[in-house]
Order: C-alpha cells, then structure tokens, then sequence
C-alpha cells in the first residue's frame, strides 16, 4: 500500500513536471505576443512594449522564462499582466465563487441519477426506462447555451427566478438569512444547467451497471430462491452495482474548473471559468497557466484517489 | 459457386459459408433498434443537406445567397413573404418567403443555415478523422510493440524534432530549422549503417545513449496521461484563442486533442489480439509488420473505435457550437450554425427564432450522431447480443 502511494506519488509528479512543460510551450510558441494585445492603443510606443517585455521577461529565452514563471507561482509572488493582482489570489476568490456551483450541481446530479438510472435497469425497456434514455441523449446533445437561453425564456417569462450573477445588486444591508435565500436563489438556474449533463450521463452509467449485475448468476439465484423483489434489486444487485461509482467521487474532481466556462458567461457568474476565458481573452499567461496547473493538479488527485477508493472498496483488488 | 460433386460424396453438405453475411447481419439487427434507424436517417438528411447546401450558396451567383443583407427586411420572422416593394430585384428569397425568417442585418437565415451546415459536418468529420488516426495510430504502437525499448538517442532527437518543428512554428525560424536540421542528420545516422552501429565496443558516452530509457508502452501510455491532465474545453479554447481563427485551426485542435480514449481501447485490443493464433500464422508466414498490424489486426480491433468516432463527431460539432458561441468559431462572414445562434442570443425575445432554428438544428444533428453511435455500440457487443 505505502509502496503504491509512493511510486504513484512519483509518477504523478512526473506527469505533473511535463504538462507544466507542454502547457508552457502551447502557450508561448503561439503567435503574437501580449504586448500586441492592444496594437492601435496610442499609448503604446515601442518602448513602452519594450518596458513591459523587460518586466514580465519576455525577452528572456523560453527556458528562463519557464524557470521565472514557475519560481513565482511557487513562492506565491506571480502577478497577473491585465491588473498587477496576484495570481494566487485571484484564484482564491473566484474558486470560492465557483466552489458553492460545483457542490449544488454536484448534488443534483448525483440524487436525480441514481433513481432514474436504478429504476430505468429495473424495469428495461418499459416506457418509464423509454423516455429516460431518450431524454438523457437529448440532454447530452443539446448545446449547453442553448438549453441555457430555453431556460432563461422560460424562466423570465414565467416565474421569477434571476438570472444574471450572484446576488441581487443593492441587496447589501440585508438580514443574513435573506441573503443567503438570495444566493441560493441566484445559484438555482446555472446550477441546474451545470447538472443536467451530468445527469444525463451518470444516469445511463448508472443503468448499465445495474444492468451488469441485474444479468449475474446471484441475481437470478436471489431471485431464485423466492427473496421479496426489493431484497434482490436493492440489496443484491445494487450494493455490487455501485462499485464502480465510489471511484468516481475522485474523478469529478476537476470538473471544478473544466465545465463552467460558458455556463459562467452566460449568467455572468464570477467562477474560475469566466475568469480563465477573460484571462485567455486579455493574454494574461500567468493566469492561464496557473489555472492550467491547477488544473493538471485536480486531474492528478483525482485519479490518485479513484484508485486509492478502488482498493478501500475491492478486497480483491490488491496492490 | 458450387464445387464440383466429386469433392463431396454422397452425404456430405458441402461447408456453406454463414448464411447471411456480416453485413446482412449486421444490417438485420440494426433494424430492430428504431432510435439508431432514425439517427442514421437524420443523419442522411443532414449530410445531403450539408452537400446542398454547398452547392447552392457557394459562387457568385449562389441559389440563396447567405450574405445578401437586406437592412430594410431585417428580423422578419420565419415564413414571411418579402416586401418585394422594397427591395431591389434579385434581392427576393428564392423560395418567396423567409422560409426561416431573416436576422439582424436582413440576411436569409434558410441561406445561411445551408451554408453553415456543411461546416459542421466538416468539423464533425475531420475532427474525429484525425482523433481516430492518431489515436489508431499510437494504440498500436503500444499495443504491438508495447515491450520494445526506447533508446536514448531516440528520445533525445525526437525532442530535437519537436523542439525545431514547434520553434519554426512559433517563429523562431532560424533556431527552429538549426533544430530541425540537426535532429534529422541525428536520425539518418542512427538509423544508417555507419551509425552507432559501427562500434564493435562503442565507448562510454555511446554506451549511454545507446542505453534503454523505457518502454514503447510506457512512453505512449505516460504521454496520454499527460494529455487528459488538460481540461479538454479549456485547453482547445486557449489554443484556438491564441492561434489565428479559422476552421481548419478548430479542426485541427478538436482532432489533436481528443485521441486518448481511442488510444487506449485500441492499445487493449491489441494486447489481446496480438496473442491469438491469426496473428501467430500471419506472422509464421513472413508478413512484415506493417501489414499484420493494419491488415490483420486492426480490422479486428475497429468495432470500439467505430462506437467512439460516431459519438466523437456529435461532440465535435458541440465543441464547435461552443466556441462560435463565445467568439473563437469561424470568423464572421462565413455562417456557422454555432454563430448564428450566438448573434441570434442578444435578440432572444424580439427575434426567438434566431436562437431557435439553429439551436435545435445542432440539437437534431448532435442527438442523430449519438443515438446511431449508441445503436452501433448495443449491435457490436456481443454480449448484449445474445441477450437480446
């Protein structure tokens, strides 16, 4: 066990070393330069650029910058080039925004799944299992904006949900409870945006592996043997059936930063995602990168912990 | 095709081939599966529609001509006739109405959805052609030639390569081709006969670049580890971003960034496949490798990579949709069914179809190229098979 923790701790450093390479080279071997973001800006001469190239480094060669920029984002000192903010906590602020998204949507997906996927393996192609396939593949093909604006319609037209960032403006002297009905209140729509994909594939997941276990010669024996039907479907078929589900608890881990870059813009949601595409938007390689990395680093923990799952659950799984 | 009676006495069927062929077989149960039929006839319709569409709004004197603006006919709504009064002749729809209404600018969204129906189909299609050829590609690799060793001569020119390629790219043109220049002499003198091989008992310094730094498998399967460290959406949106917008940049990017999965299912079919016994006696006949590979084995091992590639083009073309909508698509003369949508949003209550039309339009297609992708998956995997 101490052994597979320490080689794939190695292993997964190494991997971290080399994205923080090919991340690094996509980023700089692009055409353009920040300094060219704003070319007609009036304000811009030449040795203004050239100031900011010596500043930020950019006329060093690639390796020195790579050595600079990671230096910094170790040592919690780089900057961000559009505001002079520091990176890490720009970071910070966002990610407390996105974190409240991530966990509601998370929920959702989760509760709603299990019962549709668990009922629709039960009873295979009746009607009930019918309808929730063909509405899973519609939600997983739907375009995310779009589903979004069907909703923001509806929504607007209909009932009055916001749809436009965190908070009511001008709502600060508020109770504290008020407040936070009003966030919860703003987080419903993007939230249940975010979810409704997720859904849609865990719940199919969900079904094939009840299917899997559903077809296995215990079923039948339980089956067989005259257990009362929840007996079999719940206790039988299910507890093997969630196996696999226990590792994924790691693997959504990186949806955190992934997922939500249009869900963010379209409700003006200050998340990591929005600012990852306005950092992209403005150059603000430090920014990227960083997200980047941290990226990489929730991929990285994520898997770790799969696996780690993946032995606490399997006995017969050994290391 | 009988063979002649003498070969088979008296009570003995001659051996029949199956009765129905693979296709037939396959054909047969496809069509108990009604959503993958109506996928694939969604399909159909879209993929003609998308080579009409070329066809009728391409040229200079296209059919419907998608960049015809008409100020003073702008947000009609759909299947309204044209105030001909209006306008100039010539400038009327071709169809006498605004068969799906016209924009912002008074352009024929019916004219602009055909020309941006083909561009979906292309992202879709080159997109997923590139995903499954890399991904075919080092699967196999590492499949079949998983325990071979890696040099570290052959690492250090390799990155030499990459290093000159990426430079020349990124501008640097002289370093760049210095690099390049210099990785390739390294190339033809380690392969070559007066290369590293010349050395009876090479010296130390050879020694060590001769030595075996890891395997094939390892090095591919690690580099796919490295890849799926990326957020996909994320990394795609940078690199389109920061390169110059076209379609073939988008294409390119969504192909070069989504061949992990096909590598990795491709790489445990042939660790299986490569043990069985066909493989065995295409090898026992003297077939080089190449042709054992791609003729004989990857056949076999293209079913799971068939199931992806069809699911990989209904993502594609969301991926693509999702740029347009946030402004990295196709730049905006051309139509996009993804950019028609995001121009039509800030008219989301005045002008709904704008949103609409080309909204359910990627909806349909995306749905049709999962569903026929789903259908295939169910008749290709035998265990469902013999359950159904």
């Amino acid at each position: 066990m101490i052994a597979f923790i320490g080689r794939s701790l190695v292993q997964k450093i190494a991997t971290l070393f080399f994205v923080s390479i090919v991340s690094f080279a996509i980023i700089h071997l692009a055409p353009g330069e920040p300094s060219q973001v704003d070319p007609l800006n009036p304000k811009f001469t030449p040795e203004m650029v050239e100031r900011f190239r010596t500043a930020f480094h950019l006329d060093r060669p690639l390796a020195v910058q790579y050595a600079y920029f990671y230096r910094d984002l170790f040592t919690g000192r780089s900057l961000s080039w559009k505001d002079n903010q520091p990176v890490m906590q720009k970071i910070r602020e966002r990610f407390w925004n996105s974190l409240p998204l991530f966990i509601v949507g998370t929920l959702i997906t989760w509760t709603i799944s299990f019962p549709v996927g668990i009922r629709s393996a039960i009873h295979r192609g009746g009607i009930y299992d019918r309808s929730a396939t063909l509405i899973a593949y519609v939600l997983i093909s739907i375009p995310g904006f779009f589903f979004a604006y069907i909703l923001i319609i509806l929504v607007v037209t209909h009932l009055k949900v916001p749809v436009v960032g965190m908070r009511t403006f001008g709502l600060w002297d508020t109770s504290w409870l008020f407040q936070t009905m009003d966030r919860l209140w703003h987080m419903l729509l993007p939230s249940a945006l975010g979810a409704s994909g997720g859904i849609a594939v865990l719940s199919r997941y969900v079904r094939s592996q009840m299917l899997e276990v559903e077809g296995q010669d215990y079923v039948r024996t339980a089956k067989a043997k005259g257990l009362p039907w929840e007996m079999v479907h719940y206790k039988h078929a299910l507890r093997n059936a969630l196996l696999p589900f226990v590792t994924m608890f790691g693997l959504i881990l990186p949806g955190l930063i992934g997922g939500s870059v249009i869900i963010e813009s379209i409700f003006s949601w200050p998340g990591m995602g929005r600012m990852a595409y306005e950092a992209i938007l403005a150059r603000d390689y430090p920014v990227i990168l960083t997200v980047n990395f941290i990226a990489a680093v929730l991929v990285l923990i994520g898997t770790f912990v799969s696996d780690l799952l993946y032995v606490i659950v399997d006995p017969r799984i050994r290391l | 095709m009988t063979a002649p009676a003498h070969l088979f006495p008296t009570g003995l069927e001659e051996p029949a081939a199956p009765r129905r062929t693979r296709f037939e077989e396959f054909w047969r149960l496809f069509r108990r599966n009604r959503l993958a039929l109506v996928g694939l006839a969604v399909f159909l319709l879209f993929f003609a529609t998308a080579v009409a569409g070329v066809f009728l709004t391409a040229g200079n004197q296209p059919v419907f001509d998608p960049a015809l603006v008409r100020l003073q006919e702008k947000l009609r709504p759909p299947l309204s006739p044209p105030l001909l009064e209006a306008l100039a002749p010539g400038e009327a729809p071709p169809l006498g109405v605004y068969l799906f209404g016209t924009d912002d600018l008074g352009r024929d969204v019916f004219a602009r959805m055909l020309q941006g129906a083909w561009v979906s189909l292309t992202v879709g299609f080159v997109a997923v052609g590139i995903s499954v050829l890399v991904g075919v590609f080092l699967g196999a690799m590492a499949g079949y030639y998983g325990q071979r060793a890696v040099r570290l001569e052959q690492l250090l020119f390799t990155l030499l390569l990459i290093a000159g390629g990426s430079l020349l790219a990124g501008g640097q043109i002289g370093i760049g081709a210095a690099l390049l220049v210099a990785g390739h002499a390294w190339l033809f003198f380690s392969l070559s006969p007066w290369g590293f091989r010349r050395w009876g008992s090479p010296p130390g310094w050879v020694r060590l670049l001769l030595g075996r730094v890891m395997q094939v498998d390892t090095l591919i399967m690690r580099f796919v580890d490295i890849m799926l460290c990326f957020p996909s959406f994320f990394l795609i949106l940078t690199v389109v971003a920061l390169l110059p917008a076209s379609i073939y940049t988008i294409m390119i990017v969504i192909g070069l960034t989504s061949w992990e999965g096909t590598t990795r299912f491709v790489r445990a079919e042939f660790l299986s496949l490569r043990e069985l016994d066909f493989v065995a006696a295409a090898r026992a006949l003297g077939l080089s490798d190449v042709r054992i590979i791609f003729r004989h084995i990857t056949p076999n091992a293209i079913a799971p990579v068939l199931v992806s590639a069809t699911i990989g083009i209904a993502s594609a073309i969301l991926t693509e949709a999702g740029l347009s909508f946030l402004g990295f698509g196709v730049p905006p003369p051309h139509a996009t069914w993804g950019n028609i949508l995001s121009d039509g949003k800030r008219f989301i209550f005045d002008a709904p179809w704008l949103t609409f039309i080309p909204g359910v339009a990627i909806l349909l297609v995306v749905l049709a190229f999962n569903l026929f992708g789903e259908g295939l998956r169910d008749i290709l995997n035998p265990r469902l098979r013999e359950r159904n």
